[in-house]
């Protein structure tokens, strides 16, 4: 993808100032280094700055989550999943949770489909990404909104 | 992790070529180093399970990189495609530096 | 803004929080409930209705539904296979308990009860029952630490421990699909008495009943979540909100604080009396422990 939504700048241009915020009142080193991991950061770690397609992967996830603790997902990547022609691996990433990262999920010929699910917590509602590595260098990316409904009873 | 279980879910015989869907669970609160402890106010180190593989007669066939928004009972559901018979390896590591593993064998036809 | 301006306000917002909820004006709003006979389609393991005709003659429901009609279908399906319930990593370890020897006569639960398929078949769905040895009515917490005291000369197990919950669950299961079926008349009446005295009565700064919810307002959503009848069918229950699997007397004290009142303790003859009471007005419902939650 090379276009950001508008939605998308606010949400990098808040986390940008939070992140100054963090790093100007922290004086560890440790603590400086994990505010700077952001949903963009951690995608170009992973695509070496390559650019990333839409499409070729699905991923499926309730539009409404009853409870951000156990939310099911599943994902999907178009592949043969041949010797010369699979899929490497997939990470999903997290734009609203404290920090970026859910998961890498790898993948090999012996695989047979390049389709994985799990369960994810959600902070709040966000967009969840799942990029995929193709064996042939090449990135694909989707991504989806899950809302995230407060509970009445906590307790 | 004194309790940690895990489960799975694996065909014990398949047709050669075949697809197969294999699950796995396993108990573990996947701490995630976010929470306070409630009575101190310090933050309780984060405790996960960081890496899950699935391997068959030793090569990996699956394996994923888990953070903390990982939920706690970690679930994951994949595929292998069944070229021979041989034996499944399943494997969580844990940040304590624990392992936990559970073997399932597969026979093809 | 100075501070005690601002806590005044809060302590304003709060009350009136708290009137608007219990006259019922907001936070509760009509939602429709799911489609039954799609709901059907996907029940969970064992289960042939989550949905049956009150049997007590006090009854305030037409029809009793489980709770688990109320949840979302992603929860749902987290129910309808044994392998996707997380529950059931808790009935692995209570099986394995099941026949671990323990404590100073040497025994485990089999040594007596051998076969738990056979032999607690339909126990969960009766609990909590009258014991003529304690005058008194036990849960099946209760009634399982009486056994490792009395006949295994065991420690207790603590409510909410690990091995308790696992146990609980364990023989819960074994009653899956069996309506809940406890006796609620002799020496239990005053109990179910006392349990429902416990429902109706309204506690806590926001001044609630169970009923103030369960009763008048299931179905509804209050913020963002479906209120449930308020059985206790599916319980011990995985709860996505917990991560973990947890008791009866657990919720309790979570609504109770939910209210803002103070909970009575896991354990407590009100506990043990309001949990007669919902598996009195709850009979019929078909155990499904472990169900899962939100």
């Amino acid at each position: 993808m090379n276009k950001f939504t508008r939605r998308e700048v606010l949400a990098i241009g808040t986390t940008a100032f939070a992140t100054v915020a963090t790093v100007a009142l922290s004086s560890s080193p440790f603590a400086l280094a994990e505010a700077k991991k952001t949903p963009k950061s951690l995608l170009e770690s992973f695509t070496g700055g390559k650019q990333v397609n839409e499409g070729k992967i699905t991923l499926e996830m309730p539009e409404i989550a009853e409870n951000g603790n156990t939310v099911p997902l599943s994902f999907k990547v178009e592949s043969p999943m041949t010797k010369d022609d699979y899929v490497k691996r997939v990470i999903i990433i997290s734009e609203g949770n404290p920090r970026p990262d859910v998961a890498t999920f790898n993948f090999s010929p012996l695989s047979g489909e390049a389709a994985a699910s799990s369960r994810m917590r959600l902070a709040k509602t966000q967009n969840i990404i799942a990029v995929a590595e193709l064996s042939d260098g090449t990135f694909h990316m989707t991504k989806t909104e899950v809302k995230v409904t407060i509970g009445g009873c906590g307790g | 992790m004194a309790n940690t279980k895990p489960r799975i879910k694996a065909p014990k015989s398949a047709k050669q070529g075949e697809i197969i869907t294999i699950k796995t669970l396993i108990s573990h609160v996947m701490e995630t180093g976010l929470r306070k402890d409630k009575k101190t106010g310090e933050l309780i180190p984060r405790q996960i399970i960081n890496k899950f593989t699935a391997k068959f007669d030793g090569a990996e066939v699956f394996s994923v990189n888990l953070d903390a928004a990982i939920s706690a009972n970690p679930y994951f559901q994949f595929t292998m495609k069944a070229e021979k018979s041989g034996e499944f390896e399943f494997i969580w590591q844990d940040d304590n530096g624990e392992t936990y593993s559970k073997k399932s064998p597969l026979t093809v036809s | 803004m100075n501070f005690s301006a601002f806590n005044g306000r809060l302590a304003t917002l709060y009350t009136t929080c708290a009137i608007l909820i219990s006259a019922g004006i907001v936070s509760l709003v009509s939602a429709p409930l799911f489609d039954h006979a799609k709901a059907d389609d996907n029940l969970p393991a064992d289960i042939t209705t989550i949905k049956v005709k009150p049997s007590t003659a006090d009854s305030p429901f037409k029809d009793l539904y489980s709770g688990w009609y109320f949840r979302a279908k992603e929860t749902q399906n987290l129910q309808k296979d044994d392998f996707e319930n997380p529950g059931f990593l808790w009935v692995e370890k209570g099986q394995e308990l099941w026949s671990k020897v323990d404590g100073k006569a040497g025994k485990s639960c089999a040594s007596c009860h051998q076969d738990a398929q056979k032999t607690m078949k339909g126990v969960g769905a009766q609990m909590p029952k009258w014991d003529e040895k304690a005058k008194r009515p036990l849960t099946l917490e209760q009634r399982i630490n009486t056994c490792r005291q009395e006949n295994m000369q065991a420690d207790e197990w603590k409510w909410e421990s690990d091995p308790m919950l696992s146990m609980t669950t364990f023989i819960r299961l074994q009653s899956r699909g069996m309506p809940v079926n406890i006796q609620s008349d002799g020496p239990m009446e005053a109990w179910v008495e006392k349990g429902k005295k416990l429902y109706y009565t309204r506690v806590g700064q926001l001044d609630l009943s169970c009923a103030n919810c369960h009763e008048n307002n299931y179905g509804k959503y209050i913020r963002a979540d479906h209120l449930s009848q308020g059985h206790s069918n599916g319980f011990p229950t995985y709860r996505l909100k917990w991560q973990k699997l947890g008791s009866l007397h657990r919720r309790f004290k979570g609504c109770m604080t939910n209210i803002r009142a103070t909970a009575y303790k896991r354990g407590s003859d009100e506990f043990v009396a309001l949990e007669i009471y919902l598996a009195h007005r709850g009979k019929g419902l078909q155990v499904e422990s472990p169900s899962v939650r939100n």
